[in-house]
């Protein structure tokens, strides 16, 4: 499989400092389309991620209207999504269509590729002071086959019968069976298949970091003078190395279901009157394939933000972040603690309570890390001198939207409490605040951050700030609103709630949710122009490290080429979070430390 | 082209080398995932036992006949014998495909047995655990075969040890994960 591509010649350049001044001229196709520079490989993630969160955000709008207003039509969704939305009255086939790709659009290629994949690949390299990845080649092949995962799975949506329509989860039967659903043929097919291919990119590009960050790293840069970032980056790519392949196997072993005439997940089905052949299979085992993934996959979201956060509040508060060891070692834990909890998303599939008890036991761990990480986050905001750029607006407010996702994942992680609030809007709260608009705070924080070392210019100020109130209140006013729902037992994945005497009550409220959803997706358009504005028109930056920042990117020039650093790479001598430090205001990585420099901080 | 920056890095291992590693690493928890859900199934109530072929014996023999050659391979190459270098890359991507053969062969077994993809739910996981190792073992013969022809051709002079070091860790795996999965399936059938 990956290991393939790994045994193409292997050109050292031992000594060669400076060659890349003399670097062979580049075509557009080498410089913008087949890049190994991970400084455009990391842009090409980006720029892909965001039109797959405008395409999936999209989606998310469109069955809000449904939630929100279940008795309108809207003659218009005819006119884009025809015979989907006969009448303008959105098909229910076609709802859970869009519910299944809003989830996996956003949870895979946006949250994993287009945040990891895009900060991973621009940062590791600059932050740890290395030319580029230890294997660009690897690096671009990444990309391409992300790029035809995202080909395959655009292609599903318009087929005749419709994308996948199971929810992101696909579990079988529903996923393993064509006839059970629409969306449970081609559409499904192609679902696992473009899956398939994002999970090789997702190995070869993990592979990757982990090389370069353990094998790369520039002289003096020992593992605690890392910037929490490429910690934070080295944790997420360990996870999915580690657990990207067992999904990988469930998928296949779903594929042979569905086209190969096997049981693994299937027994004994009545589907329209007929019963199936199969026998002997067990569904709930894709289950355990399935979360054995999916629980690691969630902090392969989360911890690229994590990390990011740390860096950014570290910077704009002008103090060292707050317990580095700590925050490694919480880092650590939550890594070990994510292999061993994916049963919690199963407490009611019949799982032995012996068995769910530990793994309530095991859950409730997580809390210990990520009190630590919140702990520390708020003691290096604390007494500081707190420049509220935009980047450290979202910062904070990623660290808001964590404390308040996470509380409720202790509600649900109790085995008895989640019989109630099990597949309720009250999951749904509490998985978007904690790890979906958290996340992308993470992600704003960070393109706010280093845009201009990506680009070279500034994003506009003004808008961003319009940016960051609209999203955070929006995104309070759609999720909190949700916890009382899922409290009063309301189901997620339903079509319309209005023939339910028990939910009839929540029909402003839903009108309301969706009303918020509309405004707070406009707003987020508002930062897709600014940041393809800001690329040509925007502010130009004129100093190496516009926000005085201790790290190596910034030492490298404003527009750095394929190598990154002119000259030699520079020496580290220091951590990364001398701010404040004898009075000074920060020092630099490469600084070397001076004789009446104070020994600790 | 593909032009590694090593400055500064001082006796560490190589990144590609490294790189292989963690590869294998990802490659194992996929046979993990896939044996763990096999043990589960294992331990329903409706398990069939079933014979394995017996050409899954002959292809062992020879994938481990294979490793052998390509440790000479690696020596020659180090000791810069080349004609003896060419002769055993030559042999192990011979070997290489005789064990695809045996492994299909060893289907055709079980078709014969009237035991076809779809009849048994523990035949099913047989197909997939060994048709997955299988892919792998193909991956590895392309590299074979394209370093094959660059040993052959001699206009140019090849000292770049690195590929051939690869190329022998991830053969001696793939080996020796075959010898795990049948002591596995012998085991636990």
């Amino acid at each position: 499989m990956s290991s393939v591509a790994l045994t193409h010649d292997a050109v050292s350049h031992g000594h060669e400092d400076a060659h890349h001044e003399h670097h062979h001229h580049e075509t557009f196709i080498s410089k913008y389309v087949f890049s190994m520079d991970h400084k455009m490989i990391a842009k090409q993630f980006l720029v892909t991620g965001i039109i797959w969160a405008i395409i999936g955000g999209f989606f998310s709008v469109i069955f809000r209207l449904q939630l929100g207003y279940p008795e309108s039509t809207f003659p218009w969704l005819e006119d884009i999504l025809g015979h989907w939305a006969k009448g303008g009255k959105l098909h229910p086939e076609f709802y859970y269509a869009l519910v299944t790709m809003h989830g996996t659009v956003l949870v895979f290629f946006v949250l994993t590729a287009g945040l990891s994949g895009t900060f991973a690949n621009f940062l590791i390299p600059l932050q740890i002071g290395a030319r580029d990845m230890a294997s660009p080649l690897l690096n671009c092949l990444s990309y391409w086959f992300f790029f035809l995962a995202s080909v395959v799975m655009i292609s599903s949506l318009f087929v005749q019968t419709g994308p996948a329509s199971g929810g992101w989860t696909v579990y079988p039967p529903l996923s393993a069976l064509g006839d059970a659903s629409l969306g449970s043929k081609i559409g499904m097919d192609l679902w696992l298949v473009g899956m398939a291919l994002f999970i090789v990119s997702q190995l070869l590009a993990g592979l990757n970091y982990i090389t370069t960050i353990l094998n790369m790293r520039t002289k003096g840069m020992s593992m605690t003078r890392l910037p929490l970032t490429v910690w934070a980056l080295f944790f997420t790519a360990v996870l999915g190395v580690l657990s990207f392949p067992v999904l990988l196997s469930g998928a296949v072993l779903l594929l042979f279901d569905r086209n190969l005439g096997t049981s693994f997940f299937l027994s004994d089905i009545i589907v329209a009157g007929k019963i199936l052949p199969n026998e002997g299979g067990s569904a709930i085992l894709f289950q355990h394939l399935f979360w054995f993934l999916g629980h690691p996959e969630v902090y392969i979201i989360l911890l690229p933000a994590m990390g990011m956060a740390s860096e950014i509040l570290s910077v704009n508060s002008r103090k060292p972040i707050f317990g580095y060891m700590a925050m490694v070692g919480s880092m650590f834990a939550i890594l070990i603690l994510a292999f061993l909890v994916w049963a919690h998303h199963m407490f009611v599939t019949g799982l032995n309570p012996f068995l769910g008890s530990v793994f309530v036991l095991l859950t409730l761990l997580i809390a210990v890390p990520s009190a630590i990480k919140v702990f520390n986050w708020l003691t290096t905001l604390w007494r500081g001198n707190i420049r509220f750029t935009p980047a450290m607006l979202f910062a904070i407010g990623f660290v808001s939207l964590f404390i308040s996702g996470g509380l409720t994942g202790i509600f649900l992680g109790n085995s008895s409490l989640d019989i109630h609030l099990h597949d309720t809007y009250f999951v749904i709260a509490h998985f978007h605040i904690v790890m979906g608009v958290a996340s992308f705070f993470g992600m704003f924080a960070g393109v706010y951050h280093w845009y201009p070392k990506m680009f070279g210019t500034y994003l506009n100020t003004t808008l961003a700030y319009i940016h960051f109130w609209a999203t955070i209140v929006g995104a309070y006013l759609i999720f909190w609103p949700m916890h009382y729902e899922g409290l009063a037992g309301m189901p997620r994945r339903y079509y319309d709630y209005s023939n339910w005497e028990s939910f009839k009550m929540f029909g402003g409220l839903n009108e309301f949710i969706s009303l918020v959803a509309m405004i707070v997706f406009a707003v987020q358009l508002l930062f897709v122009f600014n940041f393809f504005y800001s690329m040509f028109k925007g502010r130009k930056v004129t100093t190496k490290n516009p926000w005085d920042a201790n790290t190596l990117e910034w030492t490298t020039p404003i527009h750095p080429g394929h190598g990154n650093w002119p000259g030699e790479i520079p020496e580290v001598h220091r951590w990364a979070y001398d701010y404040a430090k004898d009075g000074r205001d920060f020092i630099p990585q490469d600084v070397p430390v001076s004789d009446d420099e104070s020994k600790h901080h | 082209m593909n032009t590694i920056m090593l400055d500064n890095r001082r006796n560490k291992i190589h990144p590609h080398k490294f790189t292989l590693w963690v590869g294998i690493g990802s490659i194992l928890m996929m046979f993990a995932g896939l044996t763990s859900a096999y043990i589960v199934k294992r331990n329903m109530a409706n398990w069939e036992s079933f014979p394995l072929p017996s050409a899954f014996w002959y292809s062992t023999a020879v994938i481990a006949a294979s490793s052998a050659t390509l440790w000479l391979a690696l020596k020659s190459f180090r000791l810069r014998e080349m004609g003896k270098y060419r002769t055993m890359m030559l042999m192990t991507m011979i070997l290489g495909i005789v064990f695809i053969g045996l492994q299909v062969w060893g289907f055709m077994e079980l078709i014969q047995a009237k035991l076809a993809l779809g009849v048994k739910g523990s035949v099913d996981f047989l197909y997939v655990i060994v048709g997955l190792h299988g892919a792998h073992v193909v991956g590895g013969i392309i590299v074979l075969i394209v370093m094959s022809l660059k040993a052959f051709n001699t206009k140019v002079r090849n000292y770049n040890g690195v590929p051939v070091e690869l190329i022998s860790t991830y053969w001696h795996f793939v080996g020796i994960l075959w010898i795990y999965l049948l002591i596995f399936l012998v085991m636990i059938r």
